[in-house]
């Protein structure tokens, strides 16, 4: 089956941004970081794909609506490889990538139990000091977090 | 957020630090001066620390100004759960500088991010404590009449020190070489070892705390080695008495050697070291007064005369 064919399974779009090669585990999470619970456009979410690339994948679509780079940057921490397709008239017009911003602002949860943003009302900040290992470090108490550590607020 | 605050010794630039050490230099030439007259100082110690808060406080009045503030947060609001930032915003009305310490890391610079008064951190756990590094970069600096091309040695705890980890960061800009002599439990963290390759510091690191090492040394940094930082008890029992500084390991060693330790130490150095002359720890806690004097005016922009 051609991918034009499988995508159309799903729905098609006339205007609008794909998201593709979402982790399937890490599917609702990027639902949640991109706050679609309370978007009020047509929203399509698929799960479970079969991905030659990656086994198993999700994909998002949202009609009618173009996301600025801040706003899609947060999801790179968990999914670092998606692939954004913004749709115009039914025709891909441009395929994006995601980066990691140089700060995430309320994201993250710190690591140390010591840190004052576990212990006060506040929102995390954290320096991105990596971009290519997603080594982290708190603004607070300059604790650093390795990729693999890092919990989601 | 305000610049003034003091947070962190790597805000500081290398004039910054420059100026700073002239300062207290002068504050040691001429310690009561009347420069904070009519202002009000506040030390919030949610943490107690005896010796860091009396510092500070004779500071402030050595310099003519009043204080205000708390020993410990048992008897404050915090204890009822009021946040950090309630308290600070309550404080910053009646007072024109904040020091406070905390056993929470970060609330230092959070604080400063929620008022517009100025803020020295006098330790935030085990982050930060820059009146601390101020006062051995002052300390080194009057021994050795320069801060330039000195060999320091650290001996010790290593690993979670942060005194030793933050003069690192404050003795960059003079070109350094570092001796780091830790057991394997304890030793530099890598952290500290790519910040010295990145700004191109000479180290080497030593197991074995020998005369060797120390003949090579202008500044001899000691720490206490803590047992409750071990994970294994045995090691602790094996290492505690390597780390032992005593007199006769200083027979040969370089006039010009002076031995530093932040205090309060055990028994990492034998009492018979205190009477060398090389011996500077009690007088290395005497400069944290002027090292904090000038830390407060100028966080306060207030210019120090000769």
């Amino acid at each position: 089956m051609s991918e034009k064919k499988k995508e159309l399974m799903v729905a098609a779009l006339e205007n609008g941004t794909v998201i593709d090669h979402i982790p399937s585990d890490q599917l609702f999470k990027v639902a949640a970081m991109l706050g679609l619970d309370k978007m009020e456009n047509t929203i399509t979410i698929g799960n479970n794909f079969v991905s030659e690339k990656m086994g198993k994948k999700g994909i998002i679509k949202i009609a009618d609506k173009f996301f600025l780079e801040d706003e899609i940057n947060r999801i790179a921490l968990i999914a670092p490889n998606v692939v954004l397709n913004v749709i115009r008239d039914y025709e891909v017009v441009e395929k994006k990538t995601v980066e990691l911003p140089d700060e995430l602002i309320n994201l993250v949860k710190c690591n140390n139990p010591k840190c004052i943003t576990n212990n006060e009302p506040m929102a995390t900040r954290f320096d991105v000091i990596d971009k290519e290992k997603g080594t982290i470090k708190c603004h607070y108490c300059e604790r650093k977090i390795n990729k693999e550590d890092i919990h989601l607020k | 957020m305000n610049n003034k605050s003091l947070v962190s010794i790597d805000q500081l630039s290398k004039e910054d630090i420059l100026r700073i050490l002239d300062n207290a230099r002068k504050f040691e030439a001429r310690p009561n001066r009347n420069l904070l007259e009519g202002k009000v100082a506040a030390t919030l110690f949610f943490e107690p620390s005896t010796r860091t808060r009396l510092s500070f406080e004779t500071a402030v009045n050595r310099l003519g100004g009043r204080v205000i503030g708390f020993q410990d947060a048992r008897n404050t609001s915090t204890s009822k759960g009021e946040t950090l930032n309630d308290t600070i915003k309550m404080v910053s009305n009646y007072v024109d500088l904040i020091i406070m310490r905390h056993f929470l890391e970060g609330a230092a610079r959070y604080a400063s991010e929620v008022t517009n008064i100025p803020i020295i951190n006098a330790g935030d756990g085990a982050n930060q404590h820059p009146s601390q590094t101020m006062l051995d970069l002052y300390s080194i600096k009057k021994t050795q009449g320069k801060l330039t091309d000195l060999t320091i040695t650290m001996v010790g705890d290593l690993k979670y020190g942060r005194t030793v980890h933050s003069l690192i960061v404050g003795m960059s800009h003079f070109n350094p070489t570092f001796q780091f002599i830790a057991p394997d439990e304890l030793k530099m963290p890598d952290e500290q070892k790519n910040f010295c390759d990145r700004h191109g510091i000479k180290y080497s690191e030593h197991t074995e705390f020998t005369e060797e090492v120390i003949n090579k040394t202008d500044i001899l940094y000691m720490t206490r080695v803590q047992r409750e930082r071990f994970t294994d008890l045995e090691e602790y029992e094996r290492v505690k008495n390597v780390y032992i500084l005593k007199n006769e390991m200083l027979s040969n060693s370089r006039d010009n050697l002076r031995i530093l330790h932040p205090l309060p130490r055990v028994n990492e150095i034998a009492y018979d070291v205190d009477a060398n002359p090389k011996a500077y720890y009690f007088e290395q806690a005497r400069n944290g007064l002027f090292a904090r004097q000038a830390i407060i005016c100028d966080v306060l922009g207030i210019k120090v005369e000769d």
